[in-house]
């Protein structure tokens, strides 16, 4: 992890992804025990919240500064998206509400640290504030103090004026949030700002929806009236790029969200699909099938340049870059029979196979170049049990690790730009009209639910 | 990431922990209804969807027709002439003149409704005779088509030709030999199962596959056209094996 060796202010954090290397290995040694990986898998259980390791951390509600009813109602807003958010994040242990300390402190010198560092709350940070529409203006102050740390308690403070509304409110408490999470994560960047783009069928048409990460704020992006397919967000948050169904068959789209349209990409022939961003937003690979075979393609955005990376008969799809270097595609082929995940430097070079059995679909490489998550279905075929589930496979070793079970068809796993978490989709059959999507912690943990059905190829956005 | 390992012996006790916790949380939750929000905000209750659909869409008189209709989110589901039905299902009709079937779903998030438009060809009366091959006629042309050209179908996760497919794609040949002025599109469709990008790669693999037949055949690669459907366009919805065999095929069609 890139953020292992970083130091940092509290020495918690630091500590903690020490000990995190230290298990990984753990697992990675259960993993080669003689007696078979099925046993072996059955056995482990990955956790970044379990024990002492994560920082416990209480958040009181946050104190009204004026009696009014829409401070209270934003307020709401503001106190639930800041709780759910670092909930959510990962990295704490967030004092259940019921054993915060009586009293509402909305300010610095309001702040009886010790009442929190005592039991039952025994939290280490402690984030508090005030909130009201003061002069017609959404006004926050949010403070982050250290408990233990009497002399200099304070580690973070924060002022934000905006135009009230509850979009607002949400927002300022996911920049809040993302404040407290780079401010004692080590330095990584949190995600509560980040989005989610996704394919919404309605009526037996698919357009492109976004949602922000926790599944709030659910909105139409594309109304192209057809079937559009696998969403991905360019490294910048400007432009989409996914694959829709035209007269001539599928063909690569790119819709600008500066300019609320789609702009132009050129249509070629065959079969067009499954577009991906290399991470410096130069270059974008795609399946296309122009020479009468689905092969894996690169170009620059605009569609010009376009080279072939893979020349094998059969099925060839749904590329993805590595995501911090750019160096690698990873992808997955049909060459030898059922789809299997294949990685290969970005010139087409040095083709690797990675799985080598069931069936394997929508690599999405992790943040920091390491491991790459997939849609694995172990035990495929006519009549075979089991489901499709989420896996993680670190590309040096190739050992890999099941993130969801049980859970029917699973498909489409996307990774949150901190490389804490994944966004998926699951569905009873693989139909997107039956399709939620998920989030989960990367190693499996906290999974839950972000939309309603009908809701299918989720991409998470950069940043 | 921590990861503990954890012995088979203690595995049941570990979930049992993990279920006692689960329930801790929800009951604080309970305590805190306005303040306390779990992980993710509940979705609202979403609006029932249908779709509904009718194979073949045109039929001459007294012939059947299959209706199929899919909803999702709903509590009771209707068509007009047919009353309350499943949520889910397939029912064969055969209706006397042509017929707007409509579906309502309703549900707690509200009500969708879904149509679908079915065409009884009426024999033309004898005093009226019309060449059957009309250029109007698209419906007929198609009918005959089909019997002339009919479609192909595939092995599970598989593009290649099975023996039949390969007589049918010679009697297409000779048929499309016959008939220079048809252009064909060929569509590649797959089953439900597997990764919907994964099978749009298949499907245009698929069509592929008839296209060369045809080719090899004798029949000019300049009036094929190839689009996949992978499993966007599904012919029927049923998890059965001869549901998802009618799935895999390469359709073809007059490119008009």
């Amino acid at each position: 992890m890139e953020t292992m060796d970083r130091s940092t202010r509290t020495a918690s954090p630091s500590r903690l992804f020490r000990f995190l290397g230290a298990v990984l290995t753990l697992l990675l040694a259960a993993l080669l025990a003689p007696a078979g990986s099925h046993a072996a898998q059955d056995q482990v259980v990955t956790g970044t919240n379990q024990g002492v390791s994560s920082i416990r951390i209480a958040i009181p509600n946050f104190k009204p500064l004026a009696e009014d009813a829409q401070t209270g109602t934003l307020k709401t807003v503001f106190d639930r998206t800041l709780f759910s958010d670092l909930q959510n994040a990962g990295m704490f242990d967030v004092v259940s509400k019921s054993l915060i300390p009586p009293g509402t402190p909305g300010a610095p010198s309001e702040m009886r640290a010790a009442a929190y560092a005592a039991a039952p709350a025994n939290a280490s940070f402690v984030g508090f504030g005030s909130l009201g529409v003061v002069g017609g203006r959404l006004v926050v102050n949010g403070f982050v103090f250290d408990t233990k740390n009497a002399q200099f308690p304070q580690v973070l403070a924060k002022q934000y004026s905006e135009e009230p509304g509850e979009e607002m409110a949400r927002q300022v408490a996911h920049r809040f949030a993302d404040e407290i999470i780079r401010t004692l994560g080590g330095g990584t960047a949190g995600i509560a700002e980040t989005k989610i783009f996704y394919v919404h069928a309605a009526g037996g048409n698919k357009e492109i929806w976004e949602m922000d990460y926790d599944g709030e704020n659910q909105h139409a992006v594309t109304h192209l009236g057809t079937i559009s397919l696998s969403p991905r967000i360019s490294p910048d948050n400007t432009r989409l790029a996914f694959a829709s169904l035209g007269k001539s068959g599928f063909q690569i789209r790119m819709y600008s969200l500066v300019l609320n349209r789609t702009v132009a990409f050129p249509e070629v022939g065959g079969t067009n699909i499954s577009p991906a961003w290399s991470p410096d937003g130069k270059q974008i690979a795609y399946s296309s099938s122009r020479t009468g075979d689905p092969e894996i393609w690169v170009s620059d955005p605009s569609g010009a340049e376009p080279r072939r990376l893979t020349s094998f008969r059969g099925p060839d799809a749904s590329p993805v870059f590595n995501a911090r270097s750019g160096a690698q595609i990873a992808w997955i082929s049909g060459r030898t029979g059922l789809p299997q995940l294949y990685i290969m430097n970005a010139d087409g070079s040095g083709v690797q196979q990675m799985t080598d059995g069931g069936y394997a679909t929508s690599p999405s490489w992790s943040p920091n170049g390491q491991a790459i998550a997939f849609a694995w279905n172990r035990k495929y075929g006519p009549g075979a049990p089991g489901g499709q589930d989420i896996y993680v496979m670190e590309i040096a070793t190739k050992k890999w690790i099941q993130l969801t079970s049980d859970s029917g068809t699973c498909d489409f796993p996307s990774w949150s730009p901190d490389g804490r978490h994944i966004v998926y989709a699951c569905s009873p059959n693989g139909n997107t009209e039956r399709s939620r999507i998920w989030t989960m912690l990367a190693n499996g943990t906290q999974r839950h639910a972000i939309t309603g059905t009908g809701s299918d190829m989720p991409n998470w956005s950069w940043k | 990431m921590k990861i503990a390992v954890i012995p088979p012996q203690y595995r049941s006790a570990a979930r049992s922990v993990a279920m006692l916790s689960l329930g801790a949380l929800m009951l604080a939750g309970c305590h805190h209804k306005t303040t306390v929000a779990p992980a993710a905000p509940a979705p609202p209750t979403p609006a029932p969807t249908a779709s509904l659909t009718a194979e073949p869409l045109a039929v001459d008189l007294g012939q059947s027709v299959v209706l199929n209709w899919r909803t999702t989110d709903a509590t009771s589901v209707s068509i007009d002439g047919l009353g309350p039905v499943a949520v889910n299902g397939t029912q064969t009709v055969t209706p006397s003149s042509s017929t707007n079937f409509h579906l309502v779903a309703k549900g707690d998030g509200g009500t969708a409704e879904a149509n679908v438009r079915v065409t009884v060809r009426v024999p033309a009366a004898p005093a009226t005779p019309e060449p059957s091959n009309t250029t109007t006629d698209d419906a007929s042309a198609d009918k005959v088509f089909h019997q002339n050209v009919p479609d192909i179908f595939f092995d599970y996760d598989s593009y290649t030709l099975r023996p039949e497919g390969v007589s049918a794609a010679q009697k297409a040949a000779a048929y499309l030999t016959a008939h220079p002025e048809i252009k064909v599109v060929i569509g590649g469709y797959c089953d439900e199962r597997g990764s919907a990008e994964y099978n749009l790669a298949l499907g245009e693999n698929r069509a592929n596959s008839a296209k060369t037949a045809l080719v090899n055949d004798g029949v000019s690669a300049s009036r094929i056209r190839v689009v996949s459907f992978g499993k966007e366009k599904q012919f029927c919805s049923e998890a059965t094996e001869s549901c998802y065999q009618q799935n895999r095929r390469a359709q073809f069609s007059i490119d008009r």
